[in-house]
């Protein structure tokens, strides 16, 4: 018992919102009607739940790096790519049996974070300031889209698998959980939901711990100033490139769960608009949080769904005047401003109350 | 005589290479260098100023003056936008990043519903000649040129005018300017707008060559990005020799393997340069390297 409640007083602390009784009903409850959703609703429309609940680890990953590390990188997509490029890959020359695509899952991911390992060693240890970080990962990003859109020929292959160009890559097998007599195979529907949403809530509440933790507390220190953290003895490039890969496999997670989900992969899932999307998410909900994040990147992207099915020219031009307001005004993000909101309510009615 | 055509080829080449990164790289790195902004934008002023070019010429005009009006046109609009977004978040310089990005959304996006997927190119000029088996475009040579009265004119303007001077006292203590009476604040819109106009030439310049897309900002971003990267902060010590050698990294690795190559190989060199020297060619000269 009192080492559920240590583990559960890690959950909460100064790097994250969102403490107290009040707040884990608030949790409990959600994640209540999140598990019970599919017995109310429609394939096609859990199916579409899937794929807002894929994009939010992008998002969690750009958080990571942006908000909490203070290191702002637009290449997010690049590993989003790179790992649904590899699950693509060792699927389609390896095919799904004895649970493969399980592990597909895991190497893709890895290969993201090996990229990363690469990338973030040139970049923090030539100690490149903020701003041009951001230039090298958008650089690296577009390059890698443009490399991807020209493998249309047919020499272009990794074993049986085509890259197809600016096409992408299609028809690669879903999750497939071996089970004794019939494997369970995981469409973009019912099943792969409670998958997706299992990932979810761990990843987050292992981010929250990870957060509060004194690593959090270090690259928080870093953000704020990365002279003093230095001073006080810290490896500054160290636990920038620990970050920035964390981040990085966020982003592989994310682009594999998007592979399996659609059952392709294209390079314009690394271009320009689809780097700036979930920069939009996370500044609009909050980057400096988690429970922001989420919230903000499911928020916008129901609103820019609905947009695209009422007018889908202009939710790109709202979505971009979106960030700038954004930027202009509530620099923090909308959805961790209303949140800090109401807690300061909260605190105010309690009180009164006592 | 063969290989006097290698040899031109090769220079030609080069010579291409340079007036790409280097007039697609100027307005980025005036903006840079002297506010310390990142305009994501940038890419989309080229745009603006490649549009204005051709509708100009479509509507009868010569094509310098078409250019000239493509130029002004981009000046004024990156006056607009300081005034409106880039002002108030000169103390937040990521969030500048996100800013312009967010003004490149709305302009790419904006573009492709107001004027259409595509529009009429206008004719490259001056027709071509010929050195032993290969024909050359004489535009591609007014290019280089031009990137070179860019450079100059650039030099100019900063050391020896009354604007280059109050702009540089404001870059390297804007309090000190102020104090001075200086209206920094004029000085920064001023250059901004010099940024955007520079890209809007850019982009007028380069609107013969190529087919006009709403997208086409992208084309010209990662060079002028690894350009200033490499250069850092200063036009003249960074940009110039900058584009000097990555032109050579591109020039030979494009004949070598072909156009995608010679991207890949900037992107390297930039990889390695940022790890050798973080403030790039300029800072290693001024010795600011810590």
């Amino acid at each position: 018992m009192t080492g559920f409640l240590s583990l559960f007083r890690r959950l909460e602390g100064p790097q994250t919102v969102g403490r107290g009784p009040g707040f884990w009903s608030l949790f409990a409850l959600v994640l209540a009607v999140a598990l019970a959703y599919p017995l109310f609703s429609d394939g096609y429309t859990v199916g579409n739940t899937v794929y807002f609940f894929v994009w939010v680890f992008i998002a969690l990953s750009l958080c990571v790096i942006w908000g909490y590390g203070g290191s702002l990188s637009f290449g997010q997509t690049a590993f989003f790519g790179i790992a649904g490029y590899g699950y693509g890959v060792l699927t389609i020359n390896f095919g799904s049996a004895y649970g493969f695509t399980l592990l597909a899952l895991v190497i893709a991911v890895a290969i993201a974070a090996l990229v990363a390992v690469l990338l973030g060693y040139f970049m923090f240890f030539g100690r490149i300031a903020g701003v041009f970080l951001g230039i090298v990962t958008l650089a690296v990003t577009l390059m890698l889209e443009r490399f991807m859109a020209q493998t249309a020929g047919p020499e272009w292959h990794i074993g049986s698998a085509r890259l197809n160009g600016f096409n992408g890559m299609s028809a690669m097998p879903p999750l497939t959980i071996p089970w004794p007599g019939e494997p369970i195979v995981l469409f973009a529907d019912v099943g792969l939901y409670y998958l997706v949403l299992g990932l979810l809530v761990f990843v987050y509440l292992a981010l929250r711990i990870l957060m509060n933790s004194s690593f959090g507390n270090i690259i928080v220190a870093i953000r704020e100033n990365p002279e003093r953290a230095e001073m006080l003895g810290y490896d500054v490039r160290k636990y920038q490139l620990i970050t920035f890969v964390i981040g990085a496999a966020l982003a592989g997670l994310s682009g594999v769960l998007y592979t399996v989900w659609g059952q392709y992969i294209t390079p314009s899932s690394m271009g320009m608009t689809a780097a700036a999307l979930p920069l939009i998410w996370v500044a609009v909900g909050g980057r400096s949080d988690l429970t922001s994040t989420v919230i903000g990147t499911l928020v916008v992207l129901a609103a820019f769904q609905a947009l695209t099915i009422y007018g889908s020219q202009y939710a790109l031009v709202f979505m971009g005047v979106l960030l700038v307001l954004t930027v202009l005004i509530a620099p923090n993000g909308l959805v961790l401003g209303v949140m800090n909101w109401l807690g300061r309510i909260a605190t105010r009615l309690t009180q009164r109350a006592g | 005589m063969d290989i006097a055509t290698h040899v031109f080829s090769a220079l030609y080449q080069f010579g291409d290479a340079f007036a790409f990164l280097v007039l697609s790289a100027c307005g980025l790195a005036v903006i840079f260098g002297m506010m310390g902004v990142i305009n994501l934008a940038h890419g989309e002023f080229i745009m603006c100023g490649a549009y204005v070019t051709a509708a100009t010429v479509h509507a009868g005009l010569p094509l310098p003056l078409g250019i000239l009006a493509g130029t002004i046109v981009s000046a004024l609009v990156g006056v607009v936008v300081e005034l409106a977004v880039i002002r108030h978040l000169y103390d937040r310089p990521l969030d500048t990043i996100v800013a312009t990005w967010g003004l490149s959304l709305i302009a790419t996006q904006g573009t492709l519903i107001m004027v259409g997927s595509t529009m009429a190119g206008v004719g490259t000029p001056f027709g071509s000649f010929q050195v032993g088996d290969y024909s050359y475009s004489i535009y591609r040579i007014v290019l280089f040129c031009a990137a070179l009265g860019v450079l100059a004119a650039l030099y100019a303007l900063f050391n020896w005018t009354r604007f280059g001077v109050l702009a540089r006292a404001t870059i390297q203590v804007p309090h000190m300017a102020a104090a001075l009476g200086v209206d920094t604040r004029l000085i920064y819109s001023l250059t901004f707008a010099c940024g955007a106009g520079l890209a809007g030439l850019a982009g007028g310049l380069y609107a013969p060559t190529m087919t006009l897309v709403p997208t086409m900002g992208a084309t010209f971003i990662m060079e002028a990005f690894v350009t200033v990267v490499i250069g850092g902060a200063d036009v003249f010590l960074g940009t110039a020799p900058a584009g000097g050698v990555l032109a050579v990294v591109k020039s030979v690795m494009t004949s070598w393997q072909g156009q995608l190559f010679g991207q890949i190989g900037l992107l390297v060199a930039v990889i390695i340069v940022v790890r050798v020297l973080p403030k790039g060619i300029s800072g290693f000269v001024l010795r600011e390297r810590t």
